[in-house]
């Protein structure tokens, strides 16, 4: 870890001024992955601007659109926790309860759960190539242990995994990111925030250097009836997925009258499907059709030598997702599989 | 009234107060006024030299006291043999900073020494290294053509080699009527203790130190600094009274150790040198093994031939051998035997016991071949072991000591309910999920060396015993003061051990679940004389009422000495120690096992494990959700903590069956998850109903107190009652570990 | 926030200058001399002389260093010592009171739930944290709140047993 200054912002604005006017300013709010980082020196700031005395509501606030207002300064266990979300985003709760521990989940905040970094082991090791950390030095992980990588989106740059289980659920619920900057503030809808490495690896997202994330919308829609969230992973709590799944489920009667699915743990981003989702309006609720769903998703996955078990694993994982779905009040901690 | 005997009662720890207070001091915990922080810089290659190291920028920073390397140290000791600590393998030791060689991957090779730990760490990363590179060789798997005999050593003695082969096992094994054979996988596991390991060295002045050493052996500590920095043994004192765990990382002395005392000394400092947790990786191991077993057995069951075969990984400079292949031969008493072992030497760094070495990894190759050959025989796999039991050592023809590992099946069986297993594979569901029921046998020898202790009486008749040893959590402060009050028939309160300082009376590393049987027996052979000398000064007391009296005339109870056939004339241990003057009563004693007489047998501690698992069979998730391990290990000192070594080995089990490994990409020579975040030990979700039996078994040869060490078996017989429960439950036997989802779909 | 493109060579700062914090621990105030890089595990363990936090892996990735700064059972590893200047920070040294052990001090001797006793003040901060959090109410979820805090010696289930009397008798009260 270098030697940095360190600032305490007192108001986005103030925030975005300090990091505007500095030379490799960046935002600490929760700090949970940013002093990991820097720990290894893999991560390095001249100024780090303390948002967490942002005066901005952390409350959770109750949109005209039916929706709610979550605060990117808001800490993940305040999110799972408020009874707002458990009551009508049950799915998000559950998916941010899925992740890391209840002492990080006290720190992380929602607006740095976004931007966590990926847990490849060839990004974490400065000795060894990587695209990502050193654009052009080449990915050490398609040829290395790739049993934790991705089998969607990769590119020949890179094959790294976005680690987050709450962003999963905000992409199943189409959530949209609110970023301010010294351009403005802009409104992203989830699915455009994150990138796909292709030749640019090093860029985990479409935030600018100075933006910052202020709120996260949810949208009306909570699926708060038929919902789950599943994660598969080398030990059952305080691990990284190898495959999770949030399914949020409309139904009528047994009928599906709207469906979402989201991926995680199999490439750079939440990984979506609308074809799947589409096929699965109007449809009755079985094992059959989210197999069908499934196989839509995982369409053009590619395995490498040590991960190509994550395919079918995926696939079955929908499916058992979907199916515990349809009964929310069997599910147990920790996003264990039940059914 | 006489007092209930302290051994074989549920004491708890006597340490538990500070250790929930947090006022239990670990080696990095000492605040000491000037301490300085030394930061450790690694190789980055994995062979090679370095060719040039330049620590201008670094060195540039205010604060930044000095930076140590191979061009920059102290002129060391430089023959092999004074690096060579109690616990080293044959070979020649590796030597910090020795020279420009870089020998494997993370090897330390500068030390950077600041007023700040963030200052050290931030200056280490300004640290300029150029290497020339050198192939290298760190894939076991791709080297097995390369594997040889291992070097015959010091340390071959706790370690004998495998045993001479009888009959003719290929002819038995071809005429057999049921033969399986198997191949099995070991990957390289690291110790991981919660502690960082870590030193801080005191710099007293005319070339004496005092260091806080996370270690299991202060005596091993102190000798090893002594003779590579030429100091005086009586002016090295190593303490390290609480241990965070070890579990064979602290046999030896770890560099931290060496780097800590070079730049105390250098700079005439005290110096806390740490490691991150990536350096936890960076010396010992579990070695990565690769077994095959094929045993052929008859229409009854009795196994007839059995042979084993081992390669282990070592480093280029020792030979680290463990006893892989030893132990199915003094369980199962088959007529034709082979056993081999071989290592293969690669460019790591030498590999070290680990919780169970060898035991445990030769274990599961051998209890799950025995439970392959129980299906093709159709014989209940329990009923298997008890077909095959063994009344004696057959590899060594020789009696056990004592052995009560029937009574482990019988009571493990019937409290776990193993009469409830339907035979059949994938027969046994709860819900949507295969259940399995699967049970193993373990097995660990009971060994003693020799060890010193000091017993004092104080003028308020209070007993106070001293031993070099550490407690690395295992409970040895409890069950020595345990031991030490029945000596003289005092209540537990009245007894204070002290240990953990290299000043207090030689004790051997802590390790291979032989402390209770060592040190105990040197507190016991102390305590005897202590009472012996107690006897003979209350003979000069009065009117003489003691004189001339043996220890067997009279009984020590209650802090006094009382005659055996008039208990009312007594006279109290205060009494005792005003009459020598006013001064403690002292006695200093050497126990050496009896060789002669334990020679003649085996001794071991035997246990066997039940375990049941429920398995997701389409996702892959296992669980172990309940198992039983029942010990013969002879006395049980302490119930408690005897009971949480036992629980502690069966986590270690499942970890090992389940959870853990490290990661190695031989491309770069290097361990890939060096963190607690990928290198995955068990979270407390991962462990559900675990039950522990002692079972009764009285032994009057290992040792004077009948006991035997508990710290590895209760780890011995889990994996492969894993893997076995796993393969009734599903009909898939996975013989490399651990085993994940992937070798499930 | 911390995307790292283009990657930039800091000249690092030069001021080495610590600044002045106030942390209220264990109920009174300590004032501190840091530098901004300094961790508020080692503001409390080289700074405030406070070494009863432990640091197993200095990365979020074991719980030993878990202390209660404002009410919440955090990471001490992994937030500076400059964020929490003037919040209240419970670390093990305050669990027991005026030398009355909690009671969940007294079940973890009482049930063996340590050997060697590294990870004790994290596994006991966090329970209590988690007691305050109100949240865990089977042992199934008792064990997967407490999975930030890992145990190498597999004290595991002596550790939840002694969480789950004291549970017990708080929900008698």
């Amino acid at each position: 870890m270098n030697n940095f200054s360190y600032i305490k912002a007192a108001s986005v604005q103030a925030a975005i001024d300090q990091s505007t006017a500095g030379f490799n300013v960046k935002y600490i709010a929760g700090g949970t992955n940013l002093i990991d980082l820097m720990k290894y020196n893999l991560t390095r700031a001249d100024t780090l601007v303390d948002v967490n005395r942002v005066q901005e509501n952390k409350d959770i606030i109750e949109m005209e659109n039916g929706g709610l207002r979550l605060s990117a300064f808001a800490t993940n266990a305040q999110t799972a926790y408020n009874p707002l979300i458990e009551r009508r985003y049950p799915l998000l709760s559950r998916a941010i309860l899925a992740g890391a521990s209840a002492q990080i989940r006290n720190m992380a905040t929602n607006g740095g759960n976004l931007l966590q970094r990926t847990r490849c082991y060839y990004f974490y090791d400065a000795n060894v190539p990587c695209n990502k950390r050193e654009p052009g030095s080449g990915c050490a992980a398609i040829a290395g242990y790739n049993r934790i990588m991705a089998i969607l989106g990769t590119s020949e740059s890179c094959i790294a995994v976005f680690p987050s289980d709450m962003c999963i659920a905000l992409a199943a619920l189409e959530a949209i990111v609110n970023v301010e900057g010294p351009e403005g503030s802009r409104s992203i809808p989830f699915a455009d925030f994150h990138r796909l490495p292709g030749d640019t690896p090093h860029l985990d997202n479409n935030i600018g250097q100075d933006e910052i994330i202020t709120s996260i919308d949810l949208p009306a829609k909570g699926f708060s009836k038929n919902y789950s969230y599943l994660k598969l992973r080398d030990r059952n709590s305080y691990a990284f997925a190898l495959v999770s799944v949030a399914s949020g489920l409309d139904l009528d009667g047994d009928v599906i009258r709207e469906a979402r699915i989201a991926l995680g743990g199999v490439a750079h981003k939440p990984w979506r499907v609308e074809e799947a989702e589409d096929f699965l309006r109007g449809k009755p609720a079985n094992q059959s059709n989210f197999r069908q769903a499934a196989e839509m998703i995982l369409k053009g996955a590619t395995g490498y030598r040590h991960n190509e078990f994550k395919i079918e694993l995926a696939k079955r994982a929908i499916v058992r997702n979907c199916m515990m779905a349809l009964n929310p009040a069997t599910q147990l901690p920790g996003a264990q599989p039940s059914v | 009234m006489s007092l209930l005997p302290s051994v074989g009662q549920p004491v708890s720890r006597l340490e538990g107060q500070l250790k929930v207070t947090g006022r239990a001091q670990y080696a990095a915990d000492y605040s000491i006024p000037g301490l300085v922080y030394g930061y450790v810089i690694n190789s980055t290659v994995t062979k090679g030299k370095i060719q040039r190291i330049d620590t201008t920028k670094a060195m540039s920073l205010p604060g930044v006291i000095q930076i140590f390397s191979h061009v920059k140290r102290p002129s060391l000791a430089w023959f092999n043999l004074q690096y060579a600590d109690m616990d080293a393998p044959p070979g020649s030791p590796f030597r910090p900073l020795q020279d420009n060689k870089i020998i494997y991957n993370g090897q330390p090779i500068g030390l950077v020494v600041a007023e700040t730990f963030e200052l050290a760490r931030y200056a280490a990363t300004l640290v300029e290294v150029e290497y020339e590179q050198e192939a290298f060789d760190t894939d076991l798997n791709a080297n097995l053509s390369n594997a040889r005999t291992p070097k015959i050593g010091m340390a071959t003695m706790l370690k004998p080699p495998p045993p001479r082969p009888k009959g003719n096992f290929e002819k038995a094994f071809s005429e057999s009527l049921v033969q399986v054979s198997a191949e099995y996988y070991h990957g390289t596991e690291h110790h991981n203790p919660l502690e960082l390991f870590a030193t801080t060295t005191v710099y007293e002045g005319a070339g004496k130190v005092t260091i806080y050493d996370k270690t299991q052996g202060t005596v091993n500590s102190q000798l090893y600094v002594a003779n590579i920095f030429g100091l005086k043994y009586k002016n090295v004192r190593v303490i390290a009274p609480y241990v965070g765990g070890a579990f064979g990382s602290g046999l030896r002395p770890q560099y931290q150790l060496f780097l800590s005392v070079m730049a105390a000394l250098e700079l005439k400092r005290p110096v806390l040198v740490t490691l991150d947790r990536s350096q936890m990786f960076t010396f010992g191991h579990r070695p990565p093994t690769i077994q095959r077993t094929r045993f052929g057995a008859d229409a009854n069951g009795r196994v007839t031939a059995m042979n084993h075969a081992a390669i282990g990984e070592t480093s280029r400079f020792e030979d680290y051998t463990e006893v892989v292949v030893n132990w199915s031969h003094m369980l199962y008493p088959a007529d034709n035997t082979l056993m081999q072992y071989k290592l293969v030497e690669l460019d790591v760094f030498s590999p070290l016991d680990m919780r169970a070495p060898g035991g445990v990894t030769g274990m599961h190759a051998i209890e799950s071949t025995m439970d392959e050959l129980s299906y093709q025989l159709k014989i209940d796999p329990l009923q298997l072991r008890l077909i095959n039991y063994a009344e004696k050592d057959e590899s060594l023809n020789r009696p056990y000591s004592s052995k009560e590992l029937r009574a482990c099946y019988v009571q493990g069986a019937a409290r776990f309910g193993w009469e409830h297993r339907n035979p059949e594979p994938r027969s046994m569901r709860r819900g949507n999920k295969l259940v399995g029921y699967g049970m193993a046998t373990g097995i660990w020898e009971a060994n003693t060396l020799p060890a010193r202790a000091e017993a004092i009486m104080t003028t308020d008749g209070k007993l106070h015993v001293n031993s070099a040893v550490t407690d690395i959590g295992t409970g040895t402060l409890t069950v020595m003061a345990q031991i030490a009050a029945d000596e003289l028939g005092l209540p537990i309160q009245d007894v204070t051990f002290s240990y953990g300082d290299s000043k207090k009376p030689f004790a051997p590393v802590q390790g291979g679940s032989f402390t209770v049987s060592t040190v105990g027996s040197a507190i016991k052979t102390a305590g005897k004389a202590l009472r012996k000398k107690l006897l003979r000064i209350a003979g000069k007391v009065g009117d003489g009422v003691f004189k001339k009296l043996e220890l067997d005339d009279v009984l020590f109870e209650n802090g006094r000495i009382a005659l055996k056939n008039d208990p009312l004339t007594s006279i109290s241990f205060v009494d005792i120690v005003a009459a020598n003057d006013g001064n403690p009563v002292k006695v200093i004693k050497f126990s050496v096992p009896n060789v002669l007489k334990l020679k003649k047998y085996s001794r071991a501690a035997h246990s066997a494990a039940f375990v049941e698992v429920e398995v997701d069979e389409e996702l892959g998730v296992i669980n172990v959700t309940r198992a039983v391990t029942a010990v013969a290990a002879g006395t049980i000192i302490n119930p408690k903590t005897a009971r949480s070594q036992i629980l502690g080995g069966m986590v270690w089990g499942i970890s090992k069956a389940l959870r853990e490994e490290t990661i190695s990409d031989h491309h770069f020579g290097k361990y890939m998850n060096q963190n607690l975040g990928e290198y995955h030990i068990p979270v407390h979700a991962d462990i559900h109903d675990l039950d522990v039996i002692f079972v009764e078994e009285k032994d009057d040869i290992v040792n004077a107190l009948g006991a035997k060490g508990v710290g590895e078996i209760g780890l011995i017989g889990m994996p492969p009652a894993i893997s076995n429960a796993i393969c009734h439950a599903t009909g898939k036997r996975i013989n490399h570990l651990p085993i994940h989802f992937d070798n499930l779909l | 926030m911390i995307t790292d493109y283009p990657y930039k060579q800091t000249e690092s700062s030069t001021d080495f200058t610590p600044r002045p914090i106030t942390l209220h621990i264990n109920n009174a105030p300590v004032q501190l001399e840091v530098l901004p890089w300094v961790s508020l595990l080692d503001g409390l363990r080289d700074y405030a002389g406070l070494t009863g936090t432990k640091k197993g892996c200095d990365h979020g990735q074991c719980g030993a260093c878990t202390v209660i700064c404002d009410g919440d059972r955090i990471l001490s590893c992994l937030t500076l010592a400059v964020m929490k200047d003037g919040s209240d920070i419970t670390t093990i040294e305050g669990i027991a009171h005026e030398g009355v052990l909690h009671p969940l001090q007294k079940a973890f001797i009482e049930h063996d739930a340590f050997q060697c006793g590294y990870c004790t003040p994290g596994q006991i901060c966090s329970a209590i944290g988690m007691f305050q959090e109100g949240k865990a109410k089977t042992r199934d979820e008792v064990k997967e709140l407490m999975s930030g805090n890992l145990c190498r010696c597999g004290a595991n289930t002596n550790i939840i047993d002694a969480i789950m009397e004291v549970k017990a008798q708080m929900s008698h009260e």
